[in-house]
């Protein structure tokens, strides 16, 4: 271990404490309330829909247009992965097959 | 009777739950390794799964455990990698209501997977729904403590190349994405979240432009609102 054992035991309360924080300030601020704000509900309503947008976004971040493999396949593992789900709407059988596509495709075909 | 309860409602929230256990036994088991690098065995890995229970967070939180670190770092870089969590509850505030003692223990493992589970799932008839919400959200946790165990105790005798595994994630979201579309009409919200997204990752670069995005977000949808739910009036009379 770099550091000693007190440390890390008071790294780990404080990085706990700051992401319970984060979770929890939307609920400190409303949860009193006996009437929850309108805007809050119309926001409760079109948030998730844009946070998943973002997520989608947020996990290409590191892709790479310009450079090979040009983020081929993961452009072509989403392809896969929404084809799938619109054709059959089976959540798992979506994320495994694209998945899997998307390992056999960074590790053999764009290696 | 009770009991009976809850073995309903982890039956059903069990398959819903499946795409997560994929991606987060498999992102969990990169941060074993990980942290396991840095000298911390599996006990260690099991702590911080409990008790902090980030995905990013934690892979962040792993170059904390060096000399020089101030907890003033720690703290400000912790926030930051989380702050999208800070507008994540708005949309939860009324479902999570009346929990009781499991609001608690909701609030704190809202991740991610968890948070965009709760859109997409339905409450099979005959269980509380309270239970299933909480199953789902313990579900969710148990595979990560159950990942970061295995990567830290095995990951590197894992016997095929894994390269790649974390996609699983991507798909999910997308997946999630995907579902959104399809039951529901009103397609602007989703499409600010992509296009504010892709706008801020160019400005902003890779590490940088969550926060930004997420206030973009927040200012389109909150300045948008007329032409928001008059489309959604306007659907609803379809």
């Amino acid at each position: 271990m770099p550091i000693s054992v007190e440390r890390s035991l008071l790294i780990i309360v404080v990085c706990g404490l700051v992401v319970f924080t984060t979770r929890a300030i939307p609920f400190v601020l409303f949860s009193g309330k006996k009437e929850i704000p309108e805007i809050v509900k119309y926001l409760g309503k079109v948030l998730p829909p844009a946070v998943v947008g973002m997520l989608v976004i947020y996990c290409l971040k590191a892709v790479n247009v310009v450079k090979f493999p040009f983020g081929l396949p993961e452009f072509i593992a989403i392809f896969v992965v929404v084809v799938l789900h619109v054709w059959k709407r089976n959540n798992l059988l979506s994320i495994g097959v694209g998945t899997v596509l998307y390992m056999v495709l960074i590790q053999t075909v764009f290696a | 009777m009770k009991q009976n309860g809850y073995v309903k409602a982890v039956k059903a929230a069990f398959p819903y739950t499946i795409p997560v256990l994929t991606g987060y036994l498999f992102i969990g088991i990169a941060f074993g390794v990980m942290y396991q690098e840095k000298g911390y065995n599996f006990l260690w890995a099991i702590l911080m799964s409990i008790l902090v229970y980030a995905g990013s967070g934690q892979y962040l939180a792993v170059n904390f455990f060096a000399p020089g670190v101030s907890f003033l770092q720690i703290i400000f870089l912790e926030f930051m990698v989380n702050i999208r969590h800070v507008f994540y509850g708005l949309s939860l505030i009324e479902k999570f209501r009346d929990m009781g003692k499991k609001k608690l223990y909701m609030i704190f493992s809202l991740t991610d997977e968890t948070y965009s589970l709760f859109f997409i799932t339905k409450v099979p008839e005959g269980v509380d729904e309270h239970k299933f919400l909480f199953s789902i959200a313990l579900l969710d946790q148990l595979y990560w403590i159950i990942g970061s165990a295995i990567g830290a105790i095995a990951g590197t005798l894992i016997p095929f190349d894994t390269t790649g595994i974390d996609f699983a994630m991507t798909a999910l979201f997308v997946v999630i994405f995907v579902e959104q579309w399809l039951t529901s009409r009103n397609h602007l919200p989703a499409l600010t979240g992509i296009a504010a997204s892709l706008i801020c990752l160019l400005i902003f670069g890779s590490d940088n432009f969550i926060l930004p995005s997420m206030i973009c977000i927040m200012i389109i949808l909150l300045s948008g609102r007329k032409v928001m739910e008059e489309k959604e009036v306007v659907e609803n009379a379809d």
